[in-house]
């Protein structure tokens, strides 16, 4: 999003300061004409010799950067939430042209007609379906119309994804971190991951302790019987 | 009929005929059978076995003579005593001196001949659509209630939408959303959620030079009726499956959503267990009979045709001469592999060759070999099932580098349907050079497994046949699909149900699947058939 004053808030010091011996310097940011040099010694000059002037010219610059601020505040921003009611704010809606970059939805109640609204976002580079109760092996079958972009996949905590399902994250080549930990309906945690692994070479597949199922309990450990002292 | 009529005359009159001696009755013993019947002409056994009667007077009887009417009044008033006694003994049988809970009862609506997938599909859409609750009696009879021998039991569970046909399509896209609803579509109260072990990994047809063509017509086909499946080219297919050689393959199409498998069994159970608890009665026998009436109507051109009609079907049980006939409005046929003998037990097939009253079902058993071997260097956790240019297909199965697999054998290499025996040596001549030569792992496999099962062969154009026959009025077809039956089930049972409830096709229509279309000859040709 190239912003007309894109220009203007990179130099625009933070919101709150109003310092007075900012206003000169701002003043002369953001008219850089030279035509305009004339009004502008006129206004320097009144507003050296009244006091009024000068509170009303830093008054309104005041309520431009402000105007600014509102309309960029998703900007920079690391992630747009819901407010405490649940609801997204409108003014993201004048975003719609802007790529979608990450998705969380995690403990979403998302189904398999609901994935479909994920394929419009071409450029998705974060995908996070964590603990969703109702994905299964159909909805992963859904991903693939995101395979260029798709970088990051967390799937942790799913009960219904299985290992049939994850074989068709195959498609997502540029897939470069996945989380399978925590999926209860996978039969064999371990050698699924070192297959899922085999299958995305570029991928660091995250989640599955792999000496899970060598490591004794404490219960189990060998008994040397012949030991005085146990271990 | 002459011996009864003249041991009538015998006796004195119609006041002092005792009740006992009458047709039917209460007494045990032999009951002589005297309607008049189309079909094998053989006399039921009429031993000192006991079984029901029927209550309806055969027509013959209505003369206006002293002893019809004296006759028929004497059945009236017995069938009435009999209607009074059981509606005060709900339950239970007449016959109280022996057992007949594993008999089917007397009179069913709908009679489904064959439990399998189709069968059970049939009967589930039909109390899903009924216009009131408990409208339609459903009697589903099935020979072996173990499915040793059938063909959903021992299906390898594929379903794909890359058909040439739309409606194959149609019909696939259907089953699929029902499968991923299965848990919706087939719940039970306190019953655990059914698991398909479905696994989404899709289909990966590979085409030659020649059939290219053909290739790119079905698949945009299959776009046009919504199924997502998309071409590659060799370089394509060597990247993203780098165990394939694609030495003589010119082309691939490979299906991206809803084609995988599935286990049948699962299915079938689940299909079971709903059906059961929405009141569909379930019967172990084998259909012997059909006793059907028949009507001499004249056509637009003044042509006569015989239009038959099935009030009767005798269900013999296991291992005993014992049969029960079951009064049927409608019978459907989704015997599978042996439809053809039902059909020509209801007179389908039996006139002059070239006539519709000659033509018989063209379906038959023919025997399929599947093999499960090991290869531990084999295609990852990511293949997809391949169906080779040469017809071979595998899939893998499980985590544990097993793969399952076959392969048509042409018509000259068919082998006797007889058993399920399994020909190893197929596998060694036939099958492994092909595998070989498509994936070179596949040059050191173990094989582990082996069974064989029946597809119900259409032997005229490969596809199923669906809807009424024109001449048996009530005679409905499921069956013939040839090896796509099972990803084929949801939707044809719900085509059969509408065809049945409403009079026609409504969801998916499947005009073009019905049985005139073997005496006119119009071959609906289905080319991806493995």
């Amino acid at each position: 999003l190239s912003s007309p004053f894109s220009q203007s808030l990179r130099l625009v010091a933070p919101i709150g300061n109003r310092s007075t011996r900012g206003i000169h310097q701002l003043g002369g940011a953001v008219d850089p004409e030279s035509s305009q040099k004339k009004r502008r010694t006129m206004l320097q000059y009144l507003s050296d010799h009244f006091y009024d002037v000068e509170f009303l010219r830093g008054y309104f610059l005041q309520n431009k950067m402000d105007k600014v601020h509102q309309k960029n505040r998703f900007r920079d921003k690391e992630w747009i939430r819901p407010d405490k009611y649940g609801h997204f704010s409108q003014e993201f809606w004048n975003f719609s042209e802007v790529p979608v970059e990450a998705v969380d939805a995690s403990d979403c109640a998302i189904n398999y007609e609901g994935l479909e609204n994920l394929h419009l976002l071409k450029e998705l580079q974060s995908l996070s379906l964590q603990r969703c109760p109702h994905m299964d092996d159909w909805c992963l079958s859904r991903l693939y119309p995101l395979a260029d972009s798709l970088q990051e996949l967390s799937l942790a905590g799913c009960p219904r994804i299985s290992e049939r399902g994850l074989a068709c994250l195959h498609h997502l080549q540029n897939l470069r971190r996945l989380d399978i930990s925590n999926l209860p309906s996978v039969s064999n945690p371990g050698l699924t991951q070192i297959l899922v692994e085999e299958m995305l070479p570029n991928c660091k597949v995250v989640g599955v302790n792999l000496a899970e199922g060598l490591k004794l309990g404490p219960e189990e450990q060998p008994q040397d019987t012949d030991r005085p002292i146990p271990a | 009929m002459l011996p009864r009529v003249l041991s009538l005359g015998v006796r004195r009159g119609p006041l002092t005929r005792r009740p006992g001696t009458l047709r039917g009755g209460f007494s045990l013993g032999k009951v002589v059978d005297d309607r008049w019947y189309c079909g094998s002409g053989v006399r039921p056994t009429s031993g000192c076995v006991p079984f029901r009667t029927r209550n309806r007077a055969p027509h013959w009887q209505d003369s206006g003579s002293a002893w019809g009417r004296g006759y028929k009044y004497w059945e009236e008033k017995l069938s009435e005593i009999k209607k009074k006694i059981q509606s005060v003994l709900p339950g239970t049988s007449l016959h109280p001196l022996y057992d007949s809970s594993h008999l089917p009862p007397d009179h069913s609506d709908v009679v489904i001949v064959g439990g399998g997938v189709l069968g059970l599909s049939v009967a589930y859409w039909l109390k899903k659509l009924e216009k009131q609750r408990g409208a339609l009696r459903v009697l589903v009879v099935e020979r072996d209630l173990t499915y040793s021998q059938a063909s959903s039991a021992l299906s390898l569970g594929g379903i794909h939408q890359q058909f040439s046909l739309p409606e194959n399509i149609h019909l696939s896209l259907f089953s699929a959303s029902f499968l991923r609803n299965i848990n919706e579509h087939l719940a039970v109260v306190d019953a655990p959620p059914l698991d398909l072990q479905f696994n989404p990994l899709g289909y990966l047809w590979l085409a030659s030079e020649k059939d290219a063509a053909a290739m790119e017509n079905n698949v945009k086909v299959q776009r046009q009726e919504g199924a997502k499946v998309c071409l590659m080219s060799p370089d394509q297919l060597r990247n993203k499956f780098p165990w394939i050689n694609t030495e003589g393959v010119a082309l691939a199409s490979y299906g991206m959503e809803d084609e995988g498998w599935f286990d049948p069994w699962c299915l079938l159970q689940g299909l079971r267990r709903k059906v059961q608890s929405m009141g569909v009665l379930f019967c172990q026998g084998e259909v012997t009979r059909f006793v059907s009436s028949s009507d001499r109507m004249l056509t637009k051109n003044q042509k006569e045709v015989k239009l038959k009609r099935i009030y009767e079907v005798h269900v013999k049980m296991d291992n005993s001469v014992e049969y029960q006939p079951v009064e049927c409005a409608l019978v459907i046929n989704a015997a599978g592999a042996w439809s053809a003998q039902i059909a020509a037990l209801a007179g389908i097939g039996k006139g002059p060759p070239d006539t519709l009253q000659g033509t018989k079902l063209p379906v038959e058993p023919r025997k399929r070999y599947v093999y499960v071997w090991h290869c531990p260097q084999g295609p990852g956790l990511e293949s997809p099932l391949v169906a080779d240019t040469s017809g071979t297909y595998f899939r893998r199965e499980g985590l544990g580098s097993n793969y399952l697999g076959g392969r048509s054998p042409t018509e000259e290499e068919e082998p006797d349907p007889e058993n399920l025996e399994v020909d190893h040596d197929f596998f060694q001549d036939k099958v492994w050079p092909h595998l070989a030569q498509r994936v070179p792992a596949f040059e050191t496999l173990k094989v582990q497994n082996a069974w064989a099962g029946y597809y119900d062969y259409n032997t005229f154009d490969q596809n199923g046949v669906v809807g009424p026959h024109p001449l048996v009025v009530n005679m409905f077809f499921a069956t013939g699909f040839s090896g796509h039956g099972l990803q084929q089930a949801p939707g044809v049972g719900r085509a059969v149900a509408e065809m049945i409830l409403e009079g026609r096709f409504q969801t998916i229509n499947l005009d073009s699947f019905l049985f005139s279309r073997f005496y006119l000859g119009e071959k609906i040709q289905e080319d991806n058939i493995i």
